[in-house]
């Protein structure tokens, strides 16, 4: 076990900071060695990636914290222009130093400005004998600004030409970064995902006051046990876990098992946690629902997800409309005439079809198709006689604003406009139901 | 300013000008005492206050419509955040990840009823639980940056409007918008110091504002239109605002119009996992009509009906093309509006005392108009000789007869809708409704024609007469419930008489042996296998059946529905055999149709084709396909681009315009001087076809040099 050494620490702090982050020792001590000293100049930039939830974050919080160095932590998705962002950094820093006025606002519109401006903050501190680090979160959205701004932060120690490190934290690797016009190169680390020892080491350690850590453990060992396979995400475990504790503590709190009663519990538990999985997990009802529901006695089939509440009421063109735009984007243009048109003759399909036409068109995806053609078909499909009027056009419209159909290529409205038609098969087919089509017949893959 | 148009271009937008509309009012005026023989004036004035009153009554259907629904949300939004400020030091709070409450609210896809909705809650939301109510359209929030510009906004604007009785001095508060820097910092900021002023403000003064509201009430985001917003503002808004949970309460709210579902499509599970979202689902707009035709076309109270052309029209709009409550209305109130213009005796269509009071100062010339009524003329023919004399030439008998009939009228709508309401009571449970499922298309049947001739009333009888006893019963005691808190008079004895069938069939039970006959010869056919034989039974069973006397349950079953019958006889006839209902039936349904039913392309072609149609110049009105020369140049464009293919030929195209256009000058125009009168003509030609081309009828074409492309009716 790899105790934390620096010999610009006291061991106490060292001992602390360990304790609060397990299992990222070795990431923290080789951390550490690259920062030096407080006064010595470290890196210019440092890139740390890693998946969702793998402690970038709150490992650089907690060593910049406890260690108590001058850092300035920016999240780049909150921030999301550049000048947002210089100007969060300068108002951050400015708060270190006790001279300048809180509210002094400075506006800093480019890189240049704030490089101005970063060396007169620095300057005018006592941060001058340190290191100071600007810790930027979520970094891929730095590609997404300026081109210049990226560049110029891995590089920041050079241009400002003070004592500074910039470290970057990202989900994505270093290669997604790399500018085409080339840049300096940072040290990137690695932080690898949690292993499932790593999780329930982690998850165990906040035990609840009422129970002992090894209940509390055995519980995580469970619930890893179940959610292990769909859910690596910390923070997500954690939240189920807090939960489910209860049902878990349940026959204990009744007095029908005593905490150590390991079989009785699991047994009690287990149904439970599945069915927060195919639920609370997926969000398909929420963490205040469930817990109303774990308090009450109520069925579980009371609580209807999200994903229960399907059907989508439309009027009746609207309707055929729908069903029109589905028919015009899965079926090849050439066979709108055997299927729409009376006197059609027999035609085979082997004869019919091309060679890439074999392959499944739902397979495929939608294909766009134009507004003339929607309407020919719609014309076609209704058996009444349908007025043109400008209500069949406004629905087509709200139709795309309800996202059930969408259009393609909208540079000019008078340019015949294409649509595609996003719902799926069995929406379709729920659809066509309520008005007595069978929409089967009418698709030319299921002929 | 926006525009509706669909065509990309420059708009010219005149401030309105008060002084154009001050003319208009006095043209009116000099119009309206020139024919005031026929109560111009009042019959305005009786339109507006019928719609006024109209207009209340639906605000209020509507909200009680809504109440349900609004008190989910409220509870809602206040347990949200109340459980985190009780419960900080638990174990439990301390560990969960703490989410932001979601409320997903599925209002169906009738998107013009939302603005109404939405309006209401944040009026709810700002009397019970916060005044930081922000609402968001997709349309202003393209980015995350517009969306962060709005929201601050909203929200600073509206704690100024708070706070102006109070605090009119504090410029705390009041920084300009654009100073701000439009992030989560600079709103954190403005809410902490919103929270302190208002601390100070309960220490200081009584508690008696913000006791509605709480401490560090929350901060609630609408947005209204969740399928218009781009993935990445929505992304980005939460994990930005799950960031600063802790420091700023908010709530979302999530319009909803299709399914719950777009949740989870426009959501990633790593950012839906920051949402505590609960599903709260508004009425359908279905029921919504019918509640709202319930209350107000099915009731004495408003004078003014609607004919049933007229009703299929709204309600087919309604259902076919776009589910809207609020486009039903308004075309409701385009048929008053329609119905008061345009009919002079609809000064009449009022409460039965005015309209009374109104009869006795009708002009000669409205007596007139009453006697040219067609429903008038019918009712004139029944009556005797002397009387028709007398109706005809004197006014003071008219009007004496027309209070009576007014009166008739008022009381055969008072009976029509009780016993419509009990009809329906039946014919809403038979099988297969033949009469339809809702109330609103049988009253629709019954005012279409006399409704006991109609196949689909003889059909429903019949299986009325198959009801069983416990369901008849239930729909007579529902019956005399309807008879009972209708207004009418004439109902005691119906009640009666329907008491009386209800107590004949409690009596019945006692003595129900008569049915095991028919049962033990039921029984007696079940154990014939002999096809022959069986054949007889059969043959004998059905023999007996019809010489077998009626039970006598069945008998009184035969009563009872003979007693409906004559009750839908009697007070079901269809409004137009009554007189005088043209002063309150508004039937004219081709000027709805017209005004309602929009149909740009017809309307552009026949403008085209036939310039006369609009331009009402009689030196247009002559032939029948040739194309004039004196029709506007952007017709005969038009025209000639009718008989070309696909794509057009500009040289040819020309020709042929010059052509049409000279074919009157001809004579006049040498050979010499055609050169001169080209540029002209070549000038107008462009000019049609430049005009042509912003309708959307053609476009220039890439396919080939000086050619130009239709667009419409696919060429040839």
């Amino acid at each position: 076990m790899p105790n934390l050494e620096h010999p610009a620490y006291p061991a106490a702090t060292l001992l602390h900071l360990e304790s609060l982050v397990p299992c990222r020792e070795s990431q923290v001590s080789l951390l550490l060695s690259i920062f030096g000293e407080r006064q010595q100049f470290s890196l210019p930039s440092i890139f740390i990636y890693g998946h969702t939830s793998s402690g970038k974050t709150y490992v650089m919080q907690t060593l910049l914290n406890t260690l108590q160095l001058p850092h300035v932590f920016v999240n780049c998705v909150e921030y999301f222009s550049s000048r947002l962002l210089l100007e969060e950094i300068l108002i951050q820093l400015q708060s270190y130093s006790s001279k300048i006025e809180q509210s002094s606002h400075v506006p800093c519109d480019s890189l240049n400005d704030f490089v101005g401006l970063f060396k007169q903050v620095v300057a005018s501190q006592e941060l001058q004998d340190q290191t100071l680090y600007i810790v930027l979160d979520r970094a891929e959205q730095l590609r997404e600004m300026e081109a210049n701004i990226l560049p110029a932060f891995l590089r920041l120690q050079e241009l400002t030409d003070r004592n500074v490190t910039v470290v970057l934290l990202s989900e994505i690797v270093w290669e997604l970064f790399r500018p085409s016009i080339g840049c300096f190169e940072p040290f990137t680390l690695y932080f690898p995902d949690y292993s499932i020892g790593h999780l329930q080491k982690i998850l165990s350690q906040n035990h609840p006051p009422e129970y002992s850590a090894d209940f509390y453990a055995a519980y995580i060992n469970i619930l890893l046990g179940v959610f292990y396979m769909v859910c690596r995400d910390l923070k997500e475990l954690q939240h189920l876990a807090v939960l489910n504790f209860s049902k878990y503590c349940e026959p204990v709190v009744r007095g029908e098992a005593n905490e150590r009663d390991t079989r009785k519990l699991w047994k009690n538990i287990e149904p439970h946690l599945k069915k927060a999985m195919q639920t609370v997990y997926l969000r398909e009802i929420s963490s205040s629902q469930w817990e109303s529901f774990q308090r009450g006695s109520g069925e579980p089939g009371q609580l209807k997800g999200l994903s229960a509440h399907t059907h989508v009421e439309l009027p009746y063109y609207s309707k055929f409309l729908l069903i029109a735009a589905y028919l015009a984007s899965y079926n090849p243009v050439r066979t709108d005439k055997r299927f729409f048109l009376k006197h059609h003759g027999k035609i085979r399909k082997t004869n019919f079809m091309k060679k890439q036409e074999k392959t499944s068109n739902h397979l495929l995806g939608p294909k766009p198709f134009p507004l003339d053609r929607l309407l020919a078909i719609l014309y076609s499909i209704v058996d009444n006689r349908v007025p043109p009027t400008a209500n069949i056009f406004s629905q087509i419209t709200s139709l795309v604003t309800l996202q059930l159909l969408s259009m393609v290529g909208h540079n000019d409205q008078l340019d015949g406009p294409q649509y595609k038609c996003t719902v799926s098969l069995d929406f379709i087919r729920a659809i066509a139901r309520t008005v007595n089509f069978d929409i089967i017949k009418y698709l030319y893959d299921f002929l | 300013m926006s525009t509706h148009s669909i065509s990309k271009g420059c708009f010219v937008f005149k401030p309105p000008s008060k002084k154009r509309r001050v003319r208009q009012e006095t043209a009116s005026n000099s119009t309206e005492r020139k024919n005031d023989s026929e109560d111009t004036e009042l019959r305005f004035a009786s339109c507006q206050s019928l719609w006024a009153q109209i207009k209340l009554e639906t605000e209020k259907i509507q909200e009680n419509l809504n109440k349900q629904l609004l008190d989910n949300l409220v509870s809602f939004l206040r347990r949200s955040h109340s459980e985190f400020q009780e419960k900080t030091t638990e174990w439990s709070c301390q560990m969960k990840s703490r989410e932001i409450p979601t409320a997903a609210l599925v209002l169906g896809v009738n998107v013009t009823d939302h603005d109404m909705t939405f309006k209401s809650l944040s009026e709810v939301l700002q009397d019970d639980i916060t005044p930081y109510v922000a609402l968001l359209e997709a349309k202003d929030c393209p980015g995350i940056k517009n969306l962060m510009q709005k929201l601050m906004g909203q929200l600073m604007n509206c704690c100024i409007d708070i706070d102006e009785d109070s605090f009119e001095d504090d410029s705390h508060v009041q920084v300009s918008q654009n100073k701000i820097r439009c992030s989560m910092t600079s709103l954190i900021n403005w809410y902490k110091s919103v929270m302190k002023k208002t601390d100070s403000e309960t220490t200081r003064k009584k508690r008696n504002s913000s006791s509605r509201h709480w401490q560090s009430p929350p901060v609630v985001v609408i947005f209204k239109d969740m399928e218009s917003f781009t993935t990445k503002v929505l992304q980005d808004f939460i994990v930005i605002s799950s960031h600063h949970i802790h420091e700023l309460p908010l709530a979302l709210i999530f319009g909803i119009a299709t399914s719950p579902m777009i949740i989870h499509s426009l959501l990633p599970h790593s950012v839906s996992s920051l949402l505590c979202i609960e599903l709260f689902q508004s009425l359908s707009c279905k029921e919504h009509l019918s509640t709202i035709i319930d209350k107000l076309l099915l009731t004495a109270w408003c004078p003014f009906k609607l004919g049933e052309k007229v009703l299929k029209v709204l309600i087919n709009i309604f259902l076919y093309h776009d589910f809207s409550v609020q486009n039903f209305i308004k075309g409701f109130q385009l048929c008053i509006v329609e119905h008061f213009y345009s009919q002079p005796l609809s000064v009449l269509c009022c409460e039965l005392v005015d309209a009374k009071k109104r009869v006795n100062t009708l002009s000669h010339n409205q007596c007139e108009n009453i006697r040219r009524l067609p429903s008038f003329r019918r009712y004139v023919e029944s009556q005797v000789s002397e009387n028709q004399i007398a109706l005809l030439t004197s006014d003071s008998f008219l009007k004496e007869v027309t209070q009576k009939l007014l009166e008739d009228l008022q009381l055969y709508h008072e009976n029509y809708v009780s016993v419509l309401r009990c009809l329906h009571v039946f014919t809403s449970s038979l099988p297969k409704y033949p009469l339809g499922k809702q109330i609103r298309e049988l009253h629709c049947a019954c005012l279409e024609n006399q409704v006991w001739e109609t196949e689909e009333y003889e059909s429903s009888l019949q299986l009325a007469r198959m009801l069983n006893k416990s369901d008849l019963v239930t729909m007579l005691q529902q019956c005399v419930e309807i008879f009972v808190s209708s207004s009418g008079k004439e109902f005691d004895k119906t009640v009666e008489k329907l008491k009386e069938f209800l107590t004949q069939f409690q009596e019945l039970e006692a003595e129900a042996f008569e049915e095991d006959v028919s049962v033990s010869s039921e029984k007696e056919l079940q154990k014939k296998t002999d096809l022959y034989h069986l054949q007889k039974t059969l043959l004998e069973l059905k023999e007996s059946r019809r010489s077998k006397k009626l039970t006598k349950f069945e008998m009184l079953r035969f009563e009872v529905v003979d007693y409906i019958d004559s009750l839908v006889r009697n007070y079901l006839v269809p409004a137009d055999h009554k007189t005088l209902y043209e002063v309150v039936y508004f039937n004219t349904a081709s000027v709805l149709r017209g005004h309602l039913n929009a149909a740009p392309r017809t309307a552009l072609h026949t403008a085209l084709n036939n310039p006369y149609c609009y331009l009402k110049n009689q030196a247009l009105k002559s032939d029948g396909g040739s194309i004039s020369n004196k029709a506007p140049d952007i017709c005969i464009a038009y025209k000639l681009h009718l008989e070309c293919g696909r794509l057009i030929n500009l040289v040819d195209w020309l020709e042929a315009f010059s052509t049409v256009v000279m074919a009157v000058e001809g004579p006049k125009a040498d050979a010499a001087s055609s050169d001169q009168v080209d540029h002209i003509i070549y000038a107008r030609f462009i000019q049609a076809v430049s005009e042509l081309i912003f309708l959307g009828f053609i476009k220039p074409s890439k396919q080939k040099t000086d050619h130009v492309a239709r667009l419409t009716w696919g060429g040839c």
